[in-house]
């Protein structure tokens, strides 16, 4: 058994370590490095905890029997799952880390002896209130990360599902989540801990269920802030400098991504939260529908205008995830290549379902990262290259963003694909996108549309390369 | 007058806070997905509170309502540790530079 504080001077290693796991992400070459500060400042953490109790008669082989299990899952998963699945992944991820932390809150709450903050019915106030807020978060975090996984799974609709009062109702319960803690301090009655859970995870519910499927970067962005809150709710209740360290760093980091990707979306956070977005434009959208002409190809067109050009800008999006088109892709760029035209990758911050997950699926086809660069970083470019080839990507390519002031998405930054000399648009219809708006590049001059699949149409302009 | 140790851990917590915030904006937004995922995995280190809960009961009850809550704790975190760490390594993998000899 090691002393209390010499465990904690421990703790704060650990929690040294995931700063520097993060700052390692700063760059690729980096980042492999920081993966092992992460996994050792785990280690650590781990080691001290089983030190600091010494009690390794009765419970040990069970604790460790469950750690290999849950290990073995985790394991199983990282290596099975395929990279398009990479945001499902993390919301399951993101509902774990919620539910281990109302367990522990749960399990704190019945036996507080175990933890030093009282006894059953008379837990110390400053622990209690922790340990409601950590529990209330987590439930949060737990319910909210199972409705995104079941709407990027597709099992629910990515749709926004809203109906009446939802914010009334969602105000409601938060007051109440409040109210509830109160007494729950002021008496200790256990039910009303049960309530405070039940209520939290309701809320959770209701929170992201109206928040369609394009917006789902900012709710994993923020699903994972959440999950760092809730640890640190825990942290400051087990008194433990770790989880307090790495639930403020989680927390921020979610922040931060969340309010990039609105950013990238030019709305605001409360905007999103709020939720329906699309669901009013849609019907406008369908009662002015006049039929403009709109130039299609095959792949035979598409490789001549590509042949011809000298460099070619790609613009993936999230119908490349769905496609799978990822290879097809890098094996047509690779002929490309190999006739000298040069070939840049443009990603929008919200292009795909979470934040970067179109950066995963191009290095997984083996693309360089030096190859694909950011929208402030290329957007100068398109002006300059002869063919831009957009891929799966649709509202983010919009030029009625920047032209009119009605539009939905207007100021939202785009890529400026229409400056390109030529424009290819692979897309399986005419259909609007996740906004409900008709894209305007459609129409252009210079654009070509290529209705098909995007990895059959990329895998027939390869042949015809 | 002494000073209470919650204010101590809210300053720990509080310039954590900005430590996050300052490190996380230097991340490069191609590497925002294995960010997330690594968050993941850190933010399972609420194992330390599963493992003392799982660690409390007596030989004569290892299992109790709060020991099982505890157990059930660890086996959510590991997944998520092992999960997490594995799967951010895989993925961090699959970042490579152009090769020079082109």
């Amino acid at each position: 058994m090691i002393s209390a504080n010499l465990s904690a001077i421990f703790y704060l290693i650990s929690g040294v370590l995931f700063i520097l796991a993060l700052r390692g992400l700063s760059s690729p070459e980096t980042s492999r490095q920081g993966n092992f500060f992460g996994i050792f400042g785990m280690i650590i953490a781990i080691t001290v905890t089983f030190l600091s109790i010494g009690n390794f008669s009765s419970g040990l082989v069970f604790v460790l029997i469950f750690l290999l299990i849950g290990g073995l899952i985790g394991a199983f998963v990282a290596y099975r799952i395929p990279m398009t699945a990479m945001p499902e992944l993390v919301a399951g991820f993101h509902s774990l880390v919620g539910l281990a932390a109302v367990f522990v809150a749960i399990s704190a709450f019945l036996n507080p002896e175990a933890f030093n903050l009282g006894s059953p019915g008379n837990i110390r106030l400053g622990s209690l209130i922790e340990m409601s807020i950590g529990a209330v978060v987590g439930a949060i975090t737990f319910s909210g990360s199972i409705i995104a996984f079941l709407k990027l799974q597709g099992i629910i609709s990515g749709s926004p599902i809203t109906f009446k009062g939802q914010h009334p109702i969602n105000a409601l319960i938060l007051a109440s989540i409040i109210i509830l803690i109160y007494f729950l301090c002021s008496t200790q009655y256990s039910n009303l801990f049960w309530i405070l859970l039940a209520v939290s995870f309701l809320i959770g519910f209701l929170l992201i269920i109206p928040i369609g499927g394009a917006d789902m970067p900012v709710v994993i962005s923020m699903l994972n802030s959440y999950s760092g809150w809730a640890a640190a709710g825990i942290g400051f209740t087990l008194e433990n400098i770790a989880l307090i360290i790495t639930g403020a760093l989680v927390g921020s980091s979610g922040a931060i991504l969340s309010y990039i990707m609105c950013k990238g979306m030019n709305r605001s956070f409360f905007n999103v939260i709020l939720g329906g977005f699309g669901a009013t434009e849609q019907s406008i959208n369908s009662q002015n529908k006049e039929q403009r002409p709109v130039k299609s190809g095959n792949a035979d067109d598409a490789a001549f205008l590509m042949k011809n050009a000298s460099s070619v800008i790609i613009v993936p999006g999230y119908g490349m995830a769905v496609a799978q088109a990822q290879h097809a892709l890098r094996e047509m760029v690779d002929t490309l290549k190999k006739n000298d035209i040069k070939v840049s990758y443009a990603i929008h911050p919200v292009a795909g379902r979470m934040p970067g997950h179109m950066n995963v699926l191009l290095a997984e086809a083996n693309v360089p990262y030096d190859e694909v660069f950011e929208l402030e970083e290329i957007n100068n470019d398109f002006a300059n290259s002869d063919v831009a080839f957009v891929i799966g990507a649709n509202d983010v390519t919009n030029p009625v963003a920047k032209t009119d002031p009605q539009s939905p998405i207007y100021g939202m930054p785009v890529l400026d694909v229409e400056k390109c000399k030529s424009v290819l648009f692979v897309k399986r219809s005419l259909s609007p996108g996740y906004a409900g708006i008709d894209n305007d590049l459609f129409y252009r001059e210079n654009t070509l549309m290529l209705f098909a699949d995007a990895k059959k149409m990329t895998e027939d302009i390869t042949k015809n390369l | 007058m002494e000073i209470d140790p919650f204010i101590f851990r809210l300053s720990i917590f509080i310039l954590s806070i900005f430590i996050g915030y300052y490190v996380v904006w230097s991340v490069t937004p191609s590497l925002h997905t294995p960010l997330m995922s690594v968050t993941n995995a850190i933010s399972s280190v609420i194992i330390v509170g599963a493992i003392i809960s799982g660690l409390s009961g007596n030989s004569d009850s290892i299992f109790n309502t709060s020991s099982i809550f505890g157990f059930l704790a660890i086996s959510l975190a590991a997944i998520n540790i092992f999960g997490g760490f594995l799967v951010t390594q895989r993925m961090l993998a699959m970042y490579k530079k152009k090769k020079k000899d082109k």
